[in-house]
């Protein structure tokens, strides 16, 4: 069996205001792999996932990210390893330009000159903004924006790429490019959507986090197609979808 | 909904105002706000030659002088404290359409009038003719570290959180409110409550995709651009006419 790129195990933690969110989670990727982090509103996803790279602690268990365990002293390295790219573009660009935002991750990590305009073109290119970068992010759309962000964190060459929503507010066509580009990467990815076809589309396999517990795990369409499973943790497919009789995937590249 | 192109006050072209290093303007502007308000009262030629040369600068920018224009109004209030002075001032009087007027409160005004005048121009046509990251890129190494990544912040977040700002008007005003007297001001107070918590909340996000991506209290990436002497020449001749003027006002004093 591969090695796990990331462990998290009896991960437990209460908000200060004592507000319990997550009640023992175990979750475990391989690498390579893409699964699909699903669940309802308040099911303690982002909580969750601000673990993954060390925003939040542990109250109680562990994340352990290819064999280095989450902790104040690991934590640098860690967010090296983990990118997050969060929801809003908007709270993830904050440079005046495209190039400077990308090159603040890896400008973090100590990289300097040549190599550090290198890494800003690769990661840029990688998601088909390099002819952005000198323009200022607030006057992209929002797609571009979206696109812009992942290459933010990829150009810190992380082992696992976390998406907060990563569909949210796209046209379709924006949505499509993205799943694309996503597709095209050779990286671990764990999807946080409410997007069940997105999810069926780029994730082979899913997990449903419902009430701060794993409630499954298992093959997407498996999930999906599970009336019972998917009533009793209010996820609810698009009217007309059915997972058991989609063709593969649509790509116009 | 998406933000608008450019900032308000930036006038987009490529002559050779636009070109020169920010630097360069900014302390130009400076050097010339200086050499205006050093004028000796009284010697209103003065005034006239900086006019003309700042009139000068402006064709070469190639900025309509109707953009700057309408950008005036931020003078308003001192055009209002100059129309009293004359009236409020003591000393020896003067008669003009019938009204009594203080002979020192006219000069008193007239030279605010035009140091005042001047002075916004000058600012104006600066931003203009300067993209507002190249201004703070420009004040590099002239004002400390923090103060800069905090204006650099703003100037990225002006849009989005005016386009906010406007979006909760919009929304306000879909549902049949118009502010029309203080009766109404109780709910204009409920949205300015509303749009800090937003905005601090975004600044709490923001936050936490710096940390994720390696965030450790310094940014890096203001680069200033190569300024060669030709454009410290260039600049410094405006300043120059308006010191030249100012000096034989005051030899000839």
């Amino acid at each position: 069996m591969t090695e796990p790129v990331l462990e998290v195990s009896q991960l437990a933690y209460a908000y200060p205001d004592g507000h319990q969110a997550l009640f023992g989670v175990n979750l475990s990727l391989v690498r390579g792999e893409r699964v699909a982090l699903l669940g309802p509103n308040g099911a303690g996803k982002t909580t969750l996932v601000l673990h993954l790279n060390g925003i939040l602690a542990a109250g109680h268990g562990s994340v352990t990210v290819s064999g280095m365990r989450v902790s104040k002293a690991t934590v640098t390295e860690v967010r090296r390893r983990v990118g997050l790219v969060f929801q809003d573009p908007d709270d993830q660009l904050f440079m005046p330009t495209v190039a400077d935002d990308v090159a603040f991750g890896p400008a973090n990590m100590g990289l300097r000159g040549d190599e550090l305009t290198h890494r800003v073109e690769t990661a840029l290119t990688l998601v088909g903004m390099a002819d952005f970068a000198k323009r200022p992010p607030h006057h992209l759309s929002f797609g571009q924006r979206r696109r812009v962000a992942v290459a933010t964190v990829l150009a810190m060459q992380p082992e696992i790429l976390v998406l907060d929503e990563p569909s949210s507010n796209l046209d379709p066509a924006s949505r499509r490019e993205l799943a694309d580009i996503i597709t095209a990467l050779d990286i671990t990815v764990l999807m946080v959507t409410h997007d069940l076809p997105y999810a069926l589309e780029l994730c082979p396999r899913s997990v449903i986090l419902s009430d701060g517990t794993l409630v499954a795990d298992g093959p997407t369409v498996d999930l999906l197609s599970d009336d019972g499973l998917m009533r009793a943790h209010r996820l609810e497919l698009p009217f007309g979808f059915d997972p058991r009789h989609t063709g593969p995937r649509p790509s116009r590249t | 909904m998406g933000a608008g192109h450019g900032h308000r006050l930036h006038y987009h072209g490529h002559s050779l105002v636009h070109r020169l290093p920010a630097q360069c303007k900014i302390f130009a502007l400076v050097l010339f706000v200086f050499a205006v308000v050093a004028t000796p009262r009284g010697h209103y030629w003065v005034y006239a030659v900086d006019a003309v040369a700042l009139a000068l600068v402006v064709a070469v920018s190639q900025v309509p002088p109707t953009y700057l224009v309408k950008r005036m109004v931020v003078e308003v209030p001192f055009v209002v404290f100059a129309i009293l002075l004359p009236f409020v001032a003591v000393g020896e009087q003067t008669e003009i359409w019938g009204m009594s007027m203080s002979v020192s409160g006219l000069h008193a005004a007239a030279t605010l009038l035009a140091k005042a005048t001047l002075g916004v121009v000058g600012g104006l046509l600066l931003a203009a003719t300067t993209e507002p990251r190249d201004i703070i890129t420009g004040l590099e190494g002239r004002l400390p570290r923090q103060l800069l990544q905090i204006m650099a912040m703003m100037v990225r977040y002006l849009d989005v959180t005016s386009d906010q700002l406007r979006r909760m008007r919009i929304a306000r005003e879909s549902r049949g409110f118009v502010a029309r007297n203080p009766r109404h001001w109780p709910v204009l107070a409920h949205s300015a409550g509303a749009f800090f918590v937003r905005s601090y909340e975004r600044g709490e996000r923001v936050h936490l995709a710096m940390l994720s991506r390696g965030y450790a209290g310094s940014l890096s990436g203001f680069e200033s651009a190569q300024v060669r002497r030709r454009d410290w020449m260039l600049s410094l001749l405006l300043p120059l006419a308006a010191a030249v003027a100012a000096g034989a006002a005051w030899w000839t004093r």
